[in-house]
Order: C-alpha cells, then sequence, then structure tokens
C-alpha cells in the first residue's frame, strides 16, 4: 500500500490556513514527493471552520486519503472537532496559550507550542501559524533551508523587515520542536522529481490558453470562479480578451457571438449558472457554432451549499436545452485531466459544430494536485474542423447548412466576402432560409433533423471507449465517473491487499457513453458496483436508460464531502457480504 | 466601422436584398425600417459581408433573413449578448442589431442595460410597436397605460418604460427615435448610428397594423416632431435630451436625442485589442516560452 503522509490545519476563515498550505505544499512538491490537497470550507469570507487537507507521498496521491498524521488546529474548534480522529503515531501541534486539547487517543503526540513566549505575538498576528509550519517540519525531517525559501517567497514583496520576521518565527518553531517532540516515524524522501502544484479551475483555465481560446467569459459562481481568476491575470500575456458579463445568459449568447465570429470561446460556471445557460446551449446546436461550457457542479438543488462538492448535475447536462440535437459531454477524471480534456474537446466540439460540456465538480475545482510539469504541454494538436476563414474558393451559393453524410457543413465566418448566410436558431434550409414561419415544410425539417444527429455517429467513433483497470476477472468492479477516478483506484489498491480481487471502470466521457463498450468491459465482472457523488445514482440511471445495464450494487454519497478510500472499501466489503446493495457512507470529518 | 478594402461592386438596394422576400402583414411598420436600414448601407456604400444583422426573436428579428448581410437569427431577448461577442471577436465588421420593444425592453431588458454600459460600438435598431405582433396581440413593456390586449383586455395597468429616458440614464452615448413613416429621416438616422463609434441606439415607431389600434400611422403623423427642424435644439446637451424624452402626447419627438464622441467604444479599450488585429484572425496558438512560463508559476 502507499505510503503518504497528511497534514491538515484547520481554523476560521481569515485565521491563515492557506498561507501555511502553500508553504507545506511548495515544499513537499521541491522535494520531488506528490501531493493533493483539499479544502473544506463554508461560504463564509470571516469566520466559520475552514480545515485543508495536504497528503504527500513518493508515488501519484489522487485524494485525501483515510488517516490525519499531522493535525494543526489554529482554533480551540479545530482541536475540539479534529483531535478525536487521531490515531497512534500521529501528532497534534497547537498554540498552548489558547488551545486546550482534549483526551487523544494512545500514541497521538501532543505538542503544545508557548506562542507568547517564541513570539511577539502583538506584531505577527500569524505567529501560531508559522511556529507550526516550523515544529511540524522538524517533525518530518526536513532542513530549515526549505522553509527559509518559502517564507522568502511568500513575504518578498513585503519587504525584508517582514521576511526576517517571519523567517525568525520559522525557526524558533523549528528548534523548539528540536528540543521538545518526537520526530515522526515516517520521513519523507526526497526525489529528483520537480512538480508543479496546479488547481482544478487553473488546469481548466490553462486547458483553454493550451486550446487557443481566444474568449473567455463569465459570471462569477463557485467553485468555478478560479477559471475566470487565472483567465484574467494571464489574459494580456496569452492574448486572451476575458469579460464579466451581466448573467449566465449573457455569458453563454456572447461567447456563441464570439465562436460564431471565428474564435474559439469558452465559459464556465457552476450548476446554477449553467440552468441559465440552457437554451443558449440549444442555439450552439442549432446554429452549429461550436462553444466549450464548464459546469463545475456544487452540492444542490438551488443555490445548495456553494463550497461543497457533488455529482448532481449529470442529468441536468443531458438534459440541458429541449429539442434532440448533438453534443459532447466528458467528465474530467482528475486535475490533470482538467488540463487536457479543454483541447480535446474543442477540437471535437470544432470538428463537429456543437456544443462541447465539461462537467467538473468542487473537489477538483478547488483540490490541487502535484504534476510533472513536462505534463502540461501547451503544444497540443487545434483542429478546427470545415471552417472555412478564406474568401478564396468562394462559390455563387454557399449554403451553410449543406447537406452532407456527416451532417457537417463547411462553415464560414462572418466578414468573407461570398459567403452571407443567415445562421438561424428557427428551423432553416441548407441556406440558412427559415422554414419554420410561412414555409414549414415537413420533408425539410426532417431533412435538417437527420444531417444534425448524423453527426452522432461521427462523435461515437471519434472517443475512445473506457477500460476495465486492475485485474481481469476480479470479485468485484467498481464503476465511477468523473473525479471519483483516484479515490476508487485507492480503494482497489486497498481491497487488493486485503485478499478482495477488485478492478474499476472509470468514466471519463459521458456523451458519446459507448455503452455497448461497456456492457462488454462488464461482461465478465462477478459483481459491478457504481460508485457517485450523488443521491439518486445518475450514472447508474443513466447507463441503465442507454444499455439496459444494472450493477449489484450503489455507493453513493450526498453529504457535501469527497469519498474517503475507506468509504468505498467498507461499502464494497458490506455489499460482497450481502448485507446491502446500496451503501452510503457516513463522513466522520465534521468540516 | 468596417475597415476592409472596399470592393469595387457598388452596394444597390438588390445586391442587398435577402434570399426571401418580407413575410410581416401588408402596411406593417417592419417594411419602412427595413427599408431604411437598407438605404442607409447603399449611401455609405458598406459591403455586405462587412454587416452582421443580428436579431433576437419577434416580428421585427426576422430582419437578418431579409437582408444579403451576414445575420444571426438568436434567442429571444439575446442578440444584444451575441452581437457582443461577435464585434469583440471582430471588431473590424459593422454589427448592427435588430428586435422589437418586446424582445429589448422585456426579454432582453438587462442586455440592454450592459450593452448600453459597455459602449459596444454597434447600431441597435428598436421596432418598437407597443405590442407583442407575432405571439398575436400581448401587452408590450411600451405598451400604454389603458391599451386593451388579450393578455389585458380590462386595459393594461402597468406604467411603460421609456426607451429614450432609459438609454439616457444608463449612459448610452447616441440615443435616436425613429418613425418608419419618415423614411428621409430614418435612414440619417441610421447613417448617423452606423457611423458612431460606439453603442448606437435607434428606437422606431414601427406601427403594427394588425394587433395595435392605438398606435397606428394615423395618430402618430401629427405628433411626431422632427428635433433637426428645431435649430435651437443640442443633442450634445443630456440634460435637454433627458427633458425630450419626457416628452409624450400631442408633441412627440423624433430625431438624435443625444450624443457625445468622448467616450472610447468597448474595442478601443480593450487592451487586448490595442494592436487592431481582430481576435478572429489570430493565430490561436499561444507561445511555447509562455506556455513554460505559465507553468513555471506553480512550481
Amino acid at each position: 500500500m502507499k505510503q503518504t503522509f497528511t497534514v491538515t490545519i484547520g481554523g476560521a476563515a481569515g485565521q491563515g490556513v492557506a498561507t501555511p498550505g502553500d508553504i507545506f505544499a511548495k515544499i513537499f512538491a521541491r522535494r520531488g514527493l506528490h501531493l493533493n490537497t483539499y479544502n473544506a470550507y463554508q461560504s463564509i469570507i470571516r469566520g466559520g471552520h475552514t480545515f485543508l487537507t495536504i497528503r504527500v507521498g513518493v508515488e501519484k496521491v489522487t485524494n485525501m486519503g483515510d488517516r490525519i498524521d499531522l493535525l494543526i488546529p489554529l482554533n480551540q474548534d479545530t482541536m475540539d472537532r479534529h483531535l478525536c480522529l487521531l490515531g497512534s503515531g500521529a501528532a497534534v501541534i497547537y498554540n498552548s496559550d489558547t488551545i486546550k486539547p482534549e483526551k487523544a487517543a494512545d500514541g497521538v503526540q501532543i505538542c503544545p507550542l508557548p506562542v507568547s513566549q517564541l513570539a511577539d505575538i502583538s506584531r505577527n498576528k500569524v505567529a501560531q501559524n508559522t511556529l507550526a509550519i516550523g515544529a511540524g517540519l522538524n517533525m518530518l525531517g526536513i532542513g530549515f533551508q526549505a522553509l527559509e525559501e518559502a517564507l522568502i517567497e511568500q513575504f518578498r514583496k513585503k519587504g525584508d523587515d517582514v521576511v526576517a520576521e517571519n523567517v525568525g518565527v520559522a525557526r524558533a518553531g523549528y528548534q523548539y520542536a528540536t528540543e521538545h517532540f518526537r520526530p515522526f516515524h515516517t520521513s519523507l524522501p526526497m526525489t529528483e522529481n520537480r512538480y508543479a502544484v496546479i488547481g482544478g479551475n487553473m488546469a481548466l483555465a490553462m486547458g483553454g490558453a493550451a486550446a487557443g481560446v481566444k474568449f473567455y467569459c463569465a459570471y462569477p459562481m463557485s467553485p468555478s470562479t478560479g477559471v475566470l481568476h487565472w483567465m484574467a491575470a494571464h489574459a494580456r500575456k496569452a492574448g486572451i480578451m476575458v469579460r464579466q458579463v451581466e448573467d449566465e445568459i449573457g455569458v453563454i449568447n456572447m461567447a456563441i457571438g464570439a465562436a460564431h465570429t471565428g474564435v474559439r470561446a469558452m465559459c464556465a460556471t457552476s450548476g446554477g449558472g449553467f440552468a441559465l445557460m440552457s437554451e443558449g446551449i440549444g442555439m450552439s446546436a442549432m446554429i452549429e457554432t461550436p462553444v466549450v461550457v464548464i459546469n463545475c457542479q456544487r452540492a444542490g438543488p438551488s443555490t445548495g451549499v456553494p463550497t461543497k462538492t457533488e455529482q448532481g448535475d449529470l442529468w441536468q447536462m443531458l438534459g440541458a436545452a429541449f429539442g434532440d440535437y448533438p453534443r459532447l459531454i466528458a467528465a474530467p477524471t482528475d486535475i490533470l485531466d482538467c488540463f487536457r480534456i479543454i483541447p480535446e474537446m474543442f477540437n471535437l466540439a470544432d470538428r463537429f459544430q456543437c456544443p462541447g460540456l465539461v462537467l467538473a465538480d468542487l473537489l477538483l475545482s478547488e483540490g490541487r494536485d502535484s504534476v510533472d510539469p513536462k505534463d502540461l504541454d501547451f503544444n497540443v494538436p487545434i483542429e478546427r474542423g470545415e471552417l472555412i476563414t478564406s474568401p478564396d474558393g468562394a462559390r455563387d451559393a454557399y449554403k451553410r447548412y449543406l447537406i452532407t453524410e456527416s451532417g457537417i457543413s463547411p462553415r464560414a465566418i462572418p466578414g468573407l466576402p461570398g459567403y452571407t448566410h443567415t445562421a438561424a436558431t428557427d428551423e432553416h434550409d441548407e441556406d440558412g432560409v427559415l422554414i419554420s414561419d410561412e414555409f414549414t415544410n415537413p420533408i425539410k425539417r426532417r431533412a435538417m433533423m437527420e444531417k444534425r444527429m448524423r453527426k452522432c455517429i461521427g462523435i461515437e467513433a471519434a472517443v475512445p471507449p473506457p477500460r476495465l483497470e486492475g485485474p481481469p476477472n476480479a470479485d468485484v468492479t467498481l464503476i465511477g465517473w468523473g473525479s471519483t477516478k483516484g479515490v476508487i483506484e485507492e480503494a482497489v489498491e486497498i481491497l487488493n491487499d486485503q485478499g478482495i480481487s477488485a478492478n474499476c471502470l472509470p468514466i471519463r466521457w459521458l456523451v458519446p457513453l459507448n455503452g455497448a463498450a461497456i456492457v462488454e468491459a462488464l461482461r465478465s465482472s462477478r459483481h459491478t458496483i457504481i460508485v457517485e457523488n450523488n443521491y439518486t445514482g445518475q450514472f447508474a440511471r443513466y447507463l441503465r436508460s442507454e444499455t439496459s445495464y444494472v450493477p449489484n450494487g450503489h455507493i453513493r454519497k450526498y453529504d457535501g464531502e469527497p469519498f474517503m478510500p475507506h468509504h468505498i472499501v467498507e461499502a464494497v466489503r458490506e455489499q460482497l457480504a450481502g448485507k446491502t446493495n446500496l451503501s452510503v457512507p457516513m463522513h466522520e470529518i465534521m468540516v | 466601422m468596417a475597415t476592409t478594402i472596399v470592393e469595387a461592386v457598388p452596394v444597390t438596394m438588390a445586391s442587398l436584398k435577402g434570399k426571401v422576400d418580407p413575410d410581416w402583414c401588408p402596411g406593417c411598420g417592419d417594411f419602412g425600417v427595413l427599408s431604411a436600414f437598407q438605404k442607409a448601407l447603399v449611401e455609405l456604400q458598406i459591403q455586405p459581408h462587412q454587416v452582421v444583422t443580428i436579431s433576437g426573436i419577434g416580428c421585427s428579428s426576422n430582419t437578418p433573413g431579409y437582408l444579403n448581410t451576414y445575420g444571426m437569427h438568436t434567442l429571444h431577448g439575446r442578440a444584444l449578448a451575441v452581437a457582443t461577442g461577435v464585434k469583440m471577436a471582430n471588431h473590424h465588421l459593422q454589427v448592427v442589431v435588430t428586435g422589437g420593444d418586446g424582445d429589448g425592453f422585456g426579454i432582453g431588458g438587462n442586455h440592454f442595460m450592459h450593452t448600453m454600459r459597455r459602449n459596444v460600438d454597434l447600431l441597435y435598431i428598436v421596432m418598437d410597436n407597443q405590442i407583442y405582433g407575432l405571439t398575436t396581440g400581448q401587452t408590450s413593456p411600451t405598451s400604454r397605460v389603458g391599451m386593451k390586449t388579450k393578455s389585458m383586455p380590462f386595459g393594461n395597468i402597468e406604467e411603460p418604460v421609456n426607451p429614450m429616458a432609459l438609454a439616457l440614464a444608463v449612459g448610452a452615448t447616441f440615443v435616436a427615435r425613429g418613425y418608419s413613416g419618415d423614411q428621409k429621416h430614418l435612414t440619417e438616422l441610421f447613417k448617423q448610428g452606423m457611423l458612431h463609434k460606439g453603442f448606437a441606439f435607434v428606437d422606431v415607431f414601427s406601427p403594427c397594423v394588425t394587433y395595435n389600434h392605438d398606435n397606428t400611422y394615423q395618430w402618430f403623423r401629427p405628433r411626431v416632431k422632427r428635433l433637426e427642424d428645431d435649430p435651437g435644439y443640442d443633442a450634445s446637451d443630456w440634460s435637454a435630451a433627458m427633458e425630450k424624452a419626457q416628452m409624450w402626447g400631442d408633441e412627440i419627438p423624433i430625431g438624435k436625442f443625444f450624443q457625445r464622441t468622448d467616450l472610447p467604444s468597448l474595442d478601443s479599450s480593450e487592451p487586448i485589442l490595442a494592436d487592431d488585429v481582430p481576435l478572429a484572425h489570430r493565430d490561436p496558438r499561444i507561445a511555447p516560452d509562455l506556455g513554460r512560463q505559465f507553468v513555471k508559476e506553480l512550481m
């Protein structure tokens, strides 16, 4: 099983949980360690309870794991909520001036820091945070220099005095730990690798930049706003126009206007904003103008839980807009995949001239992973499909919606002599003339419907079917989609270690689903369980509607928090024991 | 403004004709609006391929199909948002939005306000017939109090919106009102609107002969008075424009209420367009060095 180490930092919003998190992440990534971070928080600017988990390991880390090794509570509330989660070998570092521990489990090392003796707390409001980082790194056997470098970078902009102050405080914490606390048994080795630490929203935005997006627009909505922030911050360098629009209806329509004129246009939102975009997505399909829309799901319905994760929007995506039309829907399976999916989606959306929908979620959007910088390759293929961008070859009777075998009609961008045409949301003929008013004609309507829908055949063939991972002929097969891939893979690993042979089928493409290939892949599975972060089993219902396939069981979670590996492992064990076919694991961490 | 090299082919009323003839009711005010718009393009000699005519939904919104320009027939109320995207992707195109009062002031009201505020360089023609026509006669945001319609059979009890005052209040940089029955004047307003570098709003009285029996040609003809006929009227005076905007009844002003040219349009204040190359004509790929720099920020 993977050797990992998990640091958690908790406190009220505004107490400075993020900065120590960034510092830890930077130091670990620079030592060649993989990491995954997850921040549990609420829709509040000051107060509440924020709980950041940073899990580190030599091998790829994909999720928050099951165990806390080091707890740094910045207030009493965090101590009270989480000390009970620590097991033997774990430690808690805290400000003993203000925080008191309750009874901890045997073998938990209690590490009080007398903060007012170690730092001038009248000058340094976050001294307890910096002291705790110093002490923690000491206990992990990491040299002080790494922390010093990170602090210099962190505070450089605030001047030398601030840097010196923070380095001094950190050193005091570091030295205090040498004298008073025991080191951890698992010290983290260094490797030669150097990783970038990237969040899902950043990855989606960077994927857009790599794909050649020249127009990005959005209305702020958690948890998708990070895409807007990255785009806005990098827009000038990357030559991307970024617009903040009055609402998501304006967003989708503006994006389609830009896309129609020839640029790659993208927008991101969450479920509520996506609902407002629905009619526009139908327009994209009807006028055959490709646009890429990202939905970073949060817990719904309605305003729901804006800071919590869920996979509850699948049917909204499937049902977006009215009428039948071709579309693409993909759910990236990890943070790196958020980067990769965007250029892929644009190439397909451009080729098939239809909306491309990306279904991410808060877990991906706001989580962070270490990735090999080589994997963030901006030199990706950009394939624009049958796009006419030059007036050469113009014919007298250009037909924008020419009926073709593939259903794809060459698309001329506005501004070219010889290609004037109207793109209409009303049903239209090959030349763009409306057939909805006085000219309705069932034969033409049927021909246009069939032309558009023929694109689905090409779409199905353009995407590789999902593949089983792990030993064939396993006792149990776990099926998941999107962001749950990493935690399911880890659960599979644990099950195999425990003597239960398991494999998994991660789903990345939802439309096209390649249902026949899924059924074929599951043919030899003995016991299948669908794992998803929602109440009704949205993917299970979708798979059944497309293929009639019914799995043996379900593991679902809809409390706003992501799966931890043991949730899945324990649920599989109870289902294999025949106790139930629907498990809803309880989230033990109160955040 | 369109800046592509002007072709030798002259622009004529015939060359601007669309693939189909309008299916508006005989006598509809929209015929006059279409014709005045075509005349404006002819007089300015703007090539059809340099124009994108974008509409929402409604009687007036069928206009793009009756023209030989690039056209987009979009969603009800959304034409201005689509048009903003078009203009941002290629600011060299002449963008014209056509729609009705329901489309622009009802379902599209939010976009109307924000497109004005952004000063997007386009001409917005509203064919204001004070009724919902294509849905067969319901009260619109500009229907007068007391007007009886299928949706308010006992008379409208809601105050209508004042499009002129609204546009002025939001900060539109070109605000005008025309009358479908006065072709020459309307053509002039459209020409000025297209030449204006910024958001140009022309609200046009375009009588609905089928469903609006209150605001007819006969009703408008004696009432409309051209501001241009008043030598003392100064269209750069916002307060004077706001005062004129309040006038309704026996005398209703038409003409250019207000224009200011000191505010930059959205495309000219957008730093990404500083080099004047339309986004649509750029190589989409970003430089490899830049990509590496973005990744380095994460290390």
